[in-house]
């Protein structure tokens, strides 16, 4: 398990480092994603049961770690109580609009390439 | 009493212990209710613990000395996303094209349309920057949002919130466009609606939801390379 919990933060400080050293505005946890899922895909096996345990166990209690940042809401009362009706309305119409560009283009493209998944 | 009180707030283990316990609160509370994603565990965990800060007059600074052990763990839990990714490697190389396409045409779809929408029905800027990212999974979202100047505090309700639309609106968007292929189906909910989407689009069978989870994994990776550049683009 130690050897998992070293995998993902040795991952998550190369991330940060190669932020830091090349200057792109990424957030440094994703590119150690990539570093991972490269390393994976190059290992080309399963996922080693160490890796699986500590992931997983992280994952599957992901909602608690929005917790946090979620409570930080009580800072912007003043924001929300002004813009609310402009965010519900931003974010039904644009979530609706997405989802529908999104699954259309992707149905278009699966047909014309001659796959069926239904 | 209130010598207690004061020597436990200034302890960061009480906030820790305090947000787990009203976490596995909230959980069986949304279990009670049926599991809707109306009353998602975060979101009851957000209402009481703010309410006990306001009430006990705490800052937020103060709860967040001992909450950011907890949030500290977002890092390594957005690593570990590239486990779900590496187990849809099959049918991502199967499926490359329209993986390609519907991801290079949604991401910023949902990036470009959240802002324009909020911008004209003037939305201040800080709101905009918050909002962009809507679609993405929390824990890019909440990194996404830092780099770029918009509440990152914000972030991690509005996301919420994003999910719940989504799960209410699929249904409707997919008769209304005459979307009926399952991975299609699966795809758009996870780009649009990250983890939320994803549960839905599982319960809804196991193909829908391995496309539902790979959208989410490349939608907040395309995501968190693009929004950067195209903020620093437009502010410049």
């Amino acid at each position: 398990m130690l050897r998992g919990v070293l995998v993902l933060l040795g991952c998550q400080l190369l991330g940060e480092l190669f932020v830091v050293v090349t200057g792109i505005p990424v957030p440094g946890p994703v590119i150690g994603m990539l570093l991972l899922t490269l390393a994976l895909v190059v290992a080309g096996r399963a996922v080693p049961a160490w890796l699986k345990t500590v992931s997983d166990g992280l994952l599957s209690h992901l909602a608690l770690l929005f917790v946090p940042a979620g409570v930080g809401l009580m800072v912007h009362f003043e924001l929300l109580s002004r813009e609310w009706l402009v965010m519900i309305v931003t974010l039904v119409i644009s979530t609706g609009l997405t989802m529908a560009v999104t699954g259309w283009v992707f149905q278009k493209i699966m047909r014309s390439r001659g796959g069926e998944h239904d | 009493m209130t010598e207690f009180w004061v020597y436990f707030t200034a302890r960061p283990l009480l906030w820790i212990v305090l947000t787990l316990a009203v976490f596995m609160f909230s959980r069986e509370i949304n279990r009670r209710l049926g599991g809707s994603s109306l009353f998602h565990p975060v979101l009851i965990s957000m209402a009481i613990l703010i309410v006990l800060l306001v009430a006990t007059d705490t800052s937020y600074q103060t709860y967040f000395e001992g909450a950011q052990f907890i949030h500290f763990l977002l890092g390594p839990a957005t690593v570990a996303l590239a486990v779900p990714l590496y187990a849809y490697f099959d049918r991502i190389r199967e499926n490359w094209l329209p993986i390609l396409v519907a991801v290079l045409v949604g991401s910023p779809f949902a990036v470009i349309s959240a802002t324009i929408i909020a911008w004209a029905m003037g939305a201040e800027r800080e709101t905009m920057l918050t909002m962009a990212p809507k679609s993405v999974t929390s824990p890019i979202a909440i990194g996404i949002v830092e780099k770029i100047g918009g509440y990152p505090s914000m972030a991690a309700g509005i996301v919420l919130v994003t999910g719940m639309i989504g799960c209410v609106l699929a249904p409707w968007v997919f008769r209304l466009c005459r979307i009926k292929d399952a991975a299609a189906r699966g795809f758009a909910m996870g780009l649009a609606a990250h983890g939320f989407g994803t549960a839905q689009a599982l319960s809804m069978g196991a193909l829908i939801g391995a496309f539902a989870g790979l959208a989410m994994a490349v939608n907040g990776l395309v995501t968190a390379f693009v929004l950067p550049l195209l903020v620093s683009l437009v502010s410049v």
